[in-house]
């Protein structure tokens, strides 16, 4: 069957540079065609002014219903953040077996936690995040290992540790589903 | 492999059981969810999960008396309490009413993810738990009580059914029957088994001494008494006591155990402070106490309060089909224990100890067996290494001494008392052997 192709969707507000970069990271990674596109779309419907931040649900059921096709597999890249009721943040979300998931940039940044600047760290880790949520498209659930893409991250750090690849147990799966 | 963990969201707002449900899923958890505490509790009756995470504010029954009902039904149950409104009292009540942990909403992804940690940890804890139970319980079972016969089926069967209460029992059984290895087997399969169960040789003893046992002591109370000592009825509190020859203990002491079986008190030997005990007692003996009850030399109020249950072991002679069983577990236990390879027993040898009528029961097997490994040629017990000559004494053997004896005494007869042949047949020089001939007294019968 091989790779589905993959579509890297930007919603709201994105600097280029980052799509393109972070594309090339995950094509290099995925060794699969990744699409990348820009679309303008006002994120305001899903902001919580109480919480301040983006709904994670509401966001990925609208790409869902309208940005998502079966032949591929489509994650929306925001640059705002973003929440779901029960926690306090999260990276990204996906649809387990699903055509698409959401990652957010938002918290990726060094920037965020008084550091300077570090742009390859900052599409490193996005790369990361959106590998991992392409994971989840593809079935995958979260793994132990501790430098395996799909292990959860809660804290930047955390994905620091990580490797942007599959571990053999991960890509074990990913081959006997017919996904590599 | 291990089970998946399986987690039931109980929340009224969609939003939060499809966040906490994806969540999960990537996880790896199996996940169900229920939008009120009455659909969670039909979930609940048709299907079990390890970990109930549930709102406390929802329509109809609240998340609290759903974790009291949830806990009643099951106490092992993990319930983590989740609200956006947390106030002290609602906390303190919901760990009051069992719940594993109180969380606010919305929470630190890391904190959701040790929060499920923990709770996976203490399922695990509780099942591992479960699990070195039922093995101290294997462990301390009937591994030893050794026997296929129909008597001996049916004894474990008592022995099964007496543990589940805490009634007195008087273990009756020829001497080298088992007594104690049943008294064990009870209280090791009843709710007691994790106290101690004390033994106390009542035979062995005199009648002070005993006293002293059974009680304890306080400094002073006689000579050599230099330090306090707590007695037995006292180390058996929530456990098991068990008084091994009870029929040797003197009228005296008979009306000492009675007051102590019927007020589960005592004072200890020169104290003056009531000390309380909850024991069960196992009582065994040899003798027909009913006999002795009726000739006056046992109180028949003790005998009464002791035979509430009355187990009787067989002599080993009434179930012969249990010897090649019993012959099997005592070479691997002492070729084991004397490290060496596991020796074969010829069929012919077999035939000759079911033919026996063993008055020492299965400690005289027991001794035969031993001995035979020790003296034998260590590939194969045969008939000659099995004292089963009606000239020789079969009597218990009881110590080493008593096992050499025995055999230097076999090895003189066999070898028509030349002591040359007889010592180079031991093994030992000629001196060595007219030591050990002054040493036991032996004679020559005539």
């Amino acid at each position: 069957m091989g790779l589905k192709r993959i579509t890297l969707i930007t919603l709201g507000y994105f600097e280029r540079e980052i799509l393109k970069n972070v594309a090339a990271l995950v094509e290099n990674e995925l060794k699969g065609r990744v699409d990348s596109k820009m679309e303008h779309y006002d994120l305001e419907s899903h902001f919580d002014p109480v919480r301040k931040q983006y709904n994670g649900n509401t966001l990925l059921k609208y790409v869902e219903a309208n940005l998502a096709y079966d032949d591929r597999k489509t994650i929306a890249l925001v640059a705002v953040d973003l929440y779901i009721p029960i926690l306090t943040y999260i990276f990204g979300q996906a649809y387990l077996n699903g055509s698409s998931g959401i990652a957010s940039l938002y918290r990726l940044g060094n920037e965020r936690y008084g550091l300077p600047r570090d742009e390859a760290l900052l599409n490193s880790r996005f790369a990361k995040e959106i590998i991992h949520e392409l994971g989840h498209c593809f079935g995958l659930i979260h793994c132990h290992t501790f430098d395996c893409v799909m292990k959860v991250s809660t804290y930047v750090e955390d994905i620091d540790q990580k490797s942007t690849s599959f571990c053999s147990k991960c890509r074990q799966q990913l081959e006997q589903d017919g996904h590599l | 492999m291990s089970k998946k963990i399986s987690l039931l969201v109980v929340d009224d707002e969609e939003s939060v059981r499809d966040s906490l449900h994806n969540w999960f899923l990537e996880d790896g958890y199996r996940v169900a969810c229920a939008e009120s505490a009455k659909e969670a509790l039909a979930l609940l009756e048709n299907d079990s999960f390890d970990i109930i995470l549930t709102d406390i504010k929802m329509p109809g029954m609240d998340g609290l008396e759903m974790l009291k009902r949830i806990k009643t039904l099951k106490p092992d149950a993990v319930v983590i309490v989740m609200t956006a409104f947390a106030t002290v009292d609602t906390a303190v009540q919901a760990l009051k009413d069992g719940a594993f942990d109180y969380v606010t909403k919305p929470f630190d992804p890391d904190d959701l993810s040790h929060l499920i940690r923990n709770a996976s940890k203490q399922i695990t804890l509780t099942t591992e738990n479960e699990r070195l139970r039922d093995r101290v319980v294997t462990l301390e079972n009937v591994e030893d009580i050794i026997g296929d016969s129909e008597a001996m089926r049916n004894l474990l069967k008592e022995v099964e059914s007496v543990a589940q209460s805490s009634a007195s029992v008087i273990i009756n059984g020829e001497s080298g029957t088992g007594k104690e290895l049943i008294a064990r087997a009870i209280h090791a399969n009843s709710s007691r088994r994790f106290f101690p169960m004390v033994s106390v040789h009542c035979g062995a003893l005199s009648e002070s001494l005993l006293e002293s046992e059974l009680f304890g002591h306080e400094k002073g109370a006689f000579t050599g008494a230099v330090y306090n000592r707590k007695g037995r009825f006292e180390m058996a509190d929530n456990g098991t006591i068990f008084l091994d020859e009870i029929a040797t203990i003197s009228p005296k002491m008979q009306i000492e155990l009675l007051r102590v079986l019927e007020s589960k008190s005592f004072m200890r030997v020169g104290g003056n402070k009531t000390i309380n005990s909850d024991f069960r007692v196992i009582c065994a003996t040899n003798r027909d106490l009913k006999k002795m009850v009726d000739n006056g030399t046992f109180r028949e109020d003790l005998y009464y309060r002791l035979n509430v249950v009355n187990i009787v072991i067989p002599p080993l002679r009434s179930r012969k089909e249990d010897i090649p069983l019993l012959v099997d577990h005592f070479i691997k236990k002492f070729c084991t224990s004397m490290s060496r390879n596991t020796v074969n027993i010829e069929p012919g040898a077999i035939k000759r100890l079911q033919d026996f009528d063993f008055p020492g029961n299965v400690r005289e097997l027991e001794n035969m067996i031993e001995r035979a490994i020790v003296i034998g040629n260590g590939k194969e017990i045969k008939v000659k290494d099995l004292p089963l000559n009606k000239d020789v004494a079969v009597s218990q053997v009881e110590s080493l001494e008593d096992l050499e004896k025995r055999h230097v005494l076999f090895i003189l007869d066999k070898y028509e008392w030349n002591v040359s042949r007889a010592a180079k047949a031991l093994q030992v020089d000629r001196v060595t052997l007219y030591n050990k001939i002054k040493k036991y007294d032996l004679k020559q019968s005539s």
